[in-house]
């Protein structure tokens, strides 16, 4: 069985509950055993990013710590985590002077980081260590009927130099994940520009623009939902179209869904398990083109 | 010719700065192209924000500028720019450099002082509520492991941001 430690981070545990028990239940049924690992922090993000680039890369180096004393690859959920610690774990093992100057902040907390291990979204778990074609022979509700927008979002697939998830203009690997499910991806204008999620609370109106686009242009290539990577990029486009209905009385009624949430239901996994009630728009029409 | 020479004086004294900060390294390869204004998603909505006026008043000296205005923060850090890049700026880290020169300078919007706090005592960003830490167990879900707080608050302190985020919720 392959084993990970599951880098959690903020976000998730705090929100999310439908993305946690979606990734388990399916990874699990798929023989991918994923461990917790105790004093794993905050991944630290754009957000740490912006206070101190130092700060935290060293935060990023300090978890991956925890990952190489466990001898464990790391598997993260959500995009922003995924970045911060593969784009620290690629840097650092490829510039000595700046893994040495992180291990002098690191030695304040005990940690030596080594450059042991890999970083990965979980989404090249799906593809890299089940494959696309066990994932197809392992589903037993094909989502034979249902069109889902892709929705990449950013920090999964940039800087592509280092995180070579797929490529940055034209990837593949989730639309490939879609249709493994028996789905349709639908192609829609500007699939790969920002949700805007990272403007939430410094400037609202900007971040709810860049999310109207999308719901606006995935409605267009009638989308019956679109599916996301990252509980950011989900929070814009589920939580924005409320803030849409009030603010500009528009209304999209689009669902949005993780790829996990697909994944579970098309495994057959109880929708009643996934805590689907975490959702503010209602998928009750997706669920009823799976069940 | 003596004008020149003071506008070379002030380039040096602020692209060096930022040159030499993690991040900021590769500023002054730009030569103004303007990929990234038009790869830039915010850009595209807001005149206000526009990555290759940024670097251009950064390596004009104009530091001020840059730092005290609200542009800076209206970056989506979407990696576009970076991506697309043909001398290879690291377009999203030079602005976060840029952010970081601006915080020391207490030149940020309020939400980011809340990060720091917020990561100073609890490790994390968003707290978990009492609430949904209860339902794990009806989600199916195992318990959450405790959170590394205390290694978090060595290397703050180690890189001097320790203090900062004290001061910020005094405030």
């Amino acid at each position: 069985m392959t084993s990970y430690a599951l880098f959690l981070g903020c976000t998730i545990p705090a929100r999310q509950p439908n993305y946690e028990s979606s990734v388990r239940k399916s990874l699990s049924k798929l023989g991918v055993e994923l461990v917790d690992l105790p004093n794993m922090t905050c991944c630290a993000p754009p957000p740490i990013e912006s206070i101190n680039l130092e700060s935290s890369m060293s935060i990023a180096a300090y978890n991956i710590c925890l990952a190489e004393e466990a001898n464990l690859d790391l598997v993260t959920l959500c995009s922003g985590c995924f970045q911060s610690l593969a784009k620290t774990n690629a840097m650092l093992k490829a510039d000595k002077h700046l893994k040495a100057k992180i291990n002098s902040i690191l030695s304040h907390t005990g940690k030596k980081f080594e450059g042991s291990k890999e970083v990965k979204h979980y989404l090249q778990v799906l593809v890299d260590d089940i494959s696309i074609k066990r994932i197809r022979q392992s589903i037993s509700k094909p989502l034979h009927n249902l069109k889902v927008a892709a929705f990449y979002g950013c920090h999964a697939l940039r800087p592509s130099e280092l995180l070579k998830l797929d490529d940055p203009e034209d990837p593949r690997i989730l639309d490939d994940l879609i249709e493994a499910l028996g789905a349709k991806s639908v192609e829609y204008q500007n699939k790969l520009k920002c949700c805007g999620g990272l403007l939430r609370g410094v400037s609202d109106e900007l971040a709810l623009d860049l999310a109207r686009e999308k719901l606006v242009n995935t409605s267009k290539a009638g989308a019956d939902c679109i599916t996301t990577l990252c509980p950011f990029c989900f929070i814009a486009l589920d939580i924005g179209q409320i803030q849409l209905r009030s603010k500009l009385n528009e209304t999209y009624d689009m669902p949005v869904l993780h790829y996990s949430e697909l994944l579970a239901l098309s495994l057959g996994i109880d929708p009643e398990e996934l805590a689907l009630d975490t959702h503010k728009i209602k998928i009750d029409k997706v669920i009823r083109k799976v069940t | 010719m003596k004008h020149g020479k003071e506008e070379k004086t002030t380039v040096l004294s602020f692209s060096n700065p930022v040159k030499s900060r993690l991040g900021g390294e590769t500023i002054t390869r730009c030569y103004q192209c303007g990929t990234c204004a038009s790869s830039c998603p915010v850009a595209k909505i807001n005149p206000q924000f526009n990555p290759r006026e940024i670097i251009k008043l950064s390596l004009l000296g104009e530091e001020a500028e840059v730092i005290s205005s609200d542009a800076v923060w209206l970056c989506c850090s979407c990696y576009n720019c970076q991506e697309r890049c043909p001398q290879k700026v690291e377009i999203a880290d030079v602005i976060y450099a840029l952010r970081n020169i601006a915080f020391e300078e207490q030149h940020s919007p309020d939400i980011y002082l809340e990060f720091a706090s917020a990561l100073m005592n609890n490790g994390r960003l968003i707290p978990i509520s009492k609430f949904l830490e209860k339902k794990r167990p009806d989600y199916g879900l195992p318990p959450l492991q405790p959170t590394g707080v205390e290694a978090l608050k060595k290397i703050l302190s180690a890189i001097g941001l320790g203090g900062q985020s004290q001061k910020e919720e005094a405030k």
